[in-house]
């Protein structure tokens, strides 16, 4: 009798273990996303492709999504906008500009995201970072990489021949260049070929001279650039980039590429003892030009009017949503979070702006240095010339790139400069 | 150029015009012939008919494509500052360009005739069409670099301007105290005048350590000598920084082998020395003064900075110049092909007859050759008009408004920028008008002779 009785018990414990064990299998694995699959397409090749493919996987193994990565070289803008009008873009694209985040928001082909990834950037950003990834009060896209193009590059043993050290202000700057180029080192290396050079060059002395709302200003075309703000930071900049500390002349400077300035510090001795450019080219001197960072050069943050500048400009890459996949929804969430920065952090190359991030990650003490300046950075403002309309600030042989080449060609005809910077800025932005 | 080895060729000229007759009568067009045709017919509306007509109405509309503006793209390239410079640089390739190559191709031609191993030569003159004219824009991009460390054409020009011109021990050099020298020519002299008795100090600054010899010593003060002139030269820097303008301290090198010189009132050198290893130097003086203390230029000599090929200035004849060197090998094999089908019998009737050999170029060989030197003169100019690769690899970015022509403000138009594809397209169709003369006059020469 008892054992008849216990049967039916035993059964359905039995049964309840056994559901409890499917279920539990089924919640300890928490992949939600089993099965979904999510493409991504971004502009990055080879090593940097590779390195985020890592992060992809991270993601894939998080969640059960398949993850595949898409590259589409320098062409992002034309590639999405080909696969948007043939209705198959990719679920969620990396986009190298906010001015391309812009363009697709405004054209309805980006899906806001949801409250919960809106949050996540609030508390692990500075307040700028989800303002730039906002178009017309709504909320798109997370930044997940970016840049430092607020640093100065020199090389250590020419500062040291010299006695000098890093300026802290663009009166130290003058000071500097001036015994650098008594110690008998050209001061400053430009590479003026390359037209976004110089409008770095600019954006930081005005960002520092005229101030961030001004920059905000000049960046919407609401104030004009023949405004005093503009002819100010020019004069002022003409002090600096004096033709007889430039190597190789202004002249020289114009025909210069990028890669060859960089180049020009990296000897010994050097060409030239300084040269301005982004957080990038420290990866050029320490790869290519087989330099020790801290030994053998260093950067300094862009000096300040009169005292160090707390204010940093730079670039960045931002992740955002094309389709109404979930997956995709989820991977861009998943990029808002320092996990998903620290796979490729690790690697070197990259910076974030994600304060969450730990600066220890970083593999060299430059990249901490520069990264930790990007986070805590008071002031932050994007590229300019990377915001403007491409006409303007972004091609070759025109608009802002050819207007400040033959302004440093004859850099006192600061007038003349303004007006054709106008001009060619009002064509641009069409006001 | 297969269809151009035959147009020189008069007999076959000739034979081949009852043919064309024969052709006369209107085709008949039946099924076999329309099915033949058809692959390329469709390929051709596909490829070049569709996209000439979608460029043209393109070319009406406005950056998006969506508003009709009529001529307004029109307007807008030619009132472009940048776009007339574009077709101003085409209208220097355009008279240059295709006459140089025509004209040394048959230099070329006519010379090849004469060597042994012609054919050998012919093709190392050919190799350069066989480059892609991409890398051949990179390579005469590093050839043209200013610097002679980089720059061939610089470093040729420097062996010799370095030769000839010796650059100076202290290149770069100038005073720490400008107030106290002033420049004499390229070199420097001290301001005040000087008489036996004074003591002379003329530092230096802005150039590298690397220059001062290696046997130089600290420099020393020198003292007062009644009836001499004395001083020194120094480097007015101490490595690393520290001590005080114009003051010869520890640490401070003297600068040897500096050439001094001692002119007198009325500017001819009166005594001439060089500075020992202390930087120091001495002057007995017979007379009382006043001298002028100089170091003369040859001290200071930089050595030869190389030409701006790819300044503002230069850069469209050194671009052209590079051209040259791609197609000059395609004048040649073309014309010496012609060369080849002229019968030896009229250059030896013409030599017998008592004719020069200048005399029998200028009215046998080239009345002979000028249908194939037009035909080559014809595709040089449509290719002229097109040029695109070597002005973009070639021009920094910088001189690009200074080099830029017409294909290529096409290209930086539409594809870049703010790729305004409806005014791309209007400059499109202006190149493609300009072609349309030549072509034409291509076809009619064709037909004429065919």
């Amino acid at each position: 009798m008892s054992s008849s009785r216990l049967g039916p018990v035993l059964s359905v414990a039995v049964l309840v273990s056994l559901l409890a064990a499917c279920g539990g299998s089924s919640t300890s694995s928490s992949k939600p996303l089993a099965g979904k699959k999510v493409e991504v397409a971004a502009v990055w090749v080879k090593d940097e492709q590779k390195n985020f493919e890592a992060v992809l996987k991270a993601f894939s193994d998080k969640t059960g999504a398949t993850a595949t990565f898409t590259s589409t070289g320098d062409a992002i803008g034309t590639v999405l906008g080909s696969r948007l009008a043939s209705n198959n873009p990719p679920d969620v694209a990396v986009l190298p500009q906010p001015g391309l985040l812009h363009d697709l928001a405004v054209k309805g082909s980006l899906k806001e995201l949801d409250s919960a990834t809106a949050d996540i950037v609030s508390q692990n950003y500075a307040p700028v970072w989800k303002d730039l990834g906002t178009v017309n009060g709504k909320f798109y896209g997370v930044w997940y990489k970016a840049s430092n193009k607020s640093t100065v590059w020199y090389n250590v043993s020419a500062f040291k021949n010299a006695g000098v050290s890093a300026p802290k202000s663009l009166t130290d700057l003058s000071q500097v260049f001036s015994t650098l180029s008594a110690s008998g080192v050209k001061p400053v290396s430009v590479g003026g070929a390359d037209g976004w050079t110089l409008t770095d060059w600019f954006e930081n002395a005005y960002l520092n001279l005229a101030g961030r709302d001004n920059y905000v200003k000049l960046t919407t075309h609401t104030i004009k650039w023949t405004d005093q703000t503009v002819k100010d930071t020019l004069k002022a900049l003409a002090q600096v980039l004096q033709d007889k500390y430039v190597y190789g002349g202004l002249s020289g400077a114009l025909q210069t590429d990028f890669p060859t300035s960089v180049s020009n510090i990296a000897g010994n001795p050097p060409k030239a003892a300084i040269v301005y450019e982004g957080d990038f080219v420290e990866g050029v001197l320490k790869d290519t030009a087989h330099l020790t960072p801290v030994t053998d050069f260093n950067f300094f943050p862009f000096p300040g009017t009169t005292g160090p500048s707390t204010s940093v400009m730079g670039g960045g890459d931002v992740a955002v949503r094309l389709t109404d996949n979930a997956a995709g929804a989820e991977l861009v969430k998943y990029l808002a979070s320092p996990e998903a920065f620290q796979i490729w952090g690790a690697k070197g190359g990259i910076t974030s702006a994600n304060k969450k991030v730990d600066v220890s990650i970083y593999p060299d003490p430059l990249a901490k240095a520069t990264a930790s300046a990007l986070a805590n950075a008071q002031a932050f403002v994007f590229d300019m010339s990377d915001q403007a309309p491409a006409a303007f600030g972004a091609t070759k042989g025109s608009g802002e790139w050819a207007d400040l080449q033959a302004w440093l060609r004859n850099p006192n005809n600061i007038d003349a400069a303004c007006a054709q910077l106008e001009k060619d800025a009002a064509a641009a932005y069409g006001s | 150029m297969s269809t151009i080895v035959p147009a020189v060729a008069p007999p076959v000229v000739e034979e081949e015009r009852p043919i064309l007759k024969g052709r006369a009568p209107a085709p008949r067009w039946n099924r076999v012939a329309i099915g033949f045709l058809a692959p390329a017919a469709i390929f051709v509306g596909i490829f070049i008919v569709y996209p000439v007509i979608a460029t043209i109405i393109r070319s009406f509309f406005n950056r998006t494509g969506e508003t009709f503006v009529g001529v307004d793209n029109y307007f807008k390239v030619f009132t472009d500052s940048r776009t007339l410079h574009a077709i101003q640089n085409n209208i220097i390739w355009l008279l240059v360009f295709p006459v140089a190559v025509t004209g040394f191709g048959v230099m070329f031609a006519v010379l090849l005739e004469r060597v042994p191993y012609r054919l050998v030569v012919r093709t190392i003159l050919f190799t350069p069409m066989a480059v892609s004219l991409l890398a051949s824009g990179v390579i005469w991009r590093i050839m043209y670099q200013q610097s002679p460390e980089t720059g061939a054409m610089n470093a040729v020009i420097a062996s010799v301007a370095n030769a000839i011109t010796h650059p100076g021990h202290y290149q770069g050099a100038r005073p720490s105290q400008p107030d106290l020298m002033q420049p004499a020519g390229d070199g420097y002299q001290m301001s005040q005048t000087v008489a036996p008795g004074d003591v002379v100090h003329m530092g230096f600054i802005g150039f590298p350590v690397s220059e001062i010899p290696a046997n130089a010593q600290d420099a020393k003060d020198p003292s007062s000598q009644s009836g001499r002139i004395v001083g020194v030269v120094w480097r007015d820097f101490i490595p690393g920084g520290g001590g005080q303008v114009g003051q010869v301290e520890p640490g401070k090198k003297g600068l040897p082998d500096m050439t001094v010189q001692l002119v007198d009132s009325k500017g001819s050198v009166a005594a001439q020395t060089q500075s020992d290893t202390a930087g120091d130097f001495s002057f007995a003086s017979t007379s009382t003064g006043p001298y002028h203390v100089v170091l003369p230029a040859q001290n200071f000599h930089p050595p030869f900075g190389g030409v701006q090929w790819l300044g503002s200035s230069l850069v469209t004849p050194a671009i052209i110049l590079a051209a040259i060197w791609v197609w000059v090998g395609f004048a040649t094999v073309t014309i010496g092909a012609g060369l080849a089908t002229i019968s030896r019998d009229l250059l030896e009737a013409a030599r017998v007859d008592g004719a020069t050999e200048l005399q029998v170029f200028r009215r046998v060989t080239v009345p002979l050759l000028s249908p194939l030197l037009i035909v080559v003169f014809i595709t040089l100019v449509i290719n002229v008009l097109k040029i695109f690769d070597l002005v973009y690899t070639i021009a920094p970015g910088s001189v690009i408004p200074d080099a830029n022509v017409i294909a290529l403000q096409l290209y930086l138009v539409a594809f870049t920028g703010l790729g305004d594809f409806g005014i791309g397209s209007a400059i499109a169709v202006f190149l493609f008008l300009l072609v349309i003369p030549v072509m034409a006059a291509n076809i009619r020469r064709f037909q004429g002779e065919g």
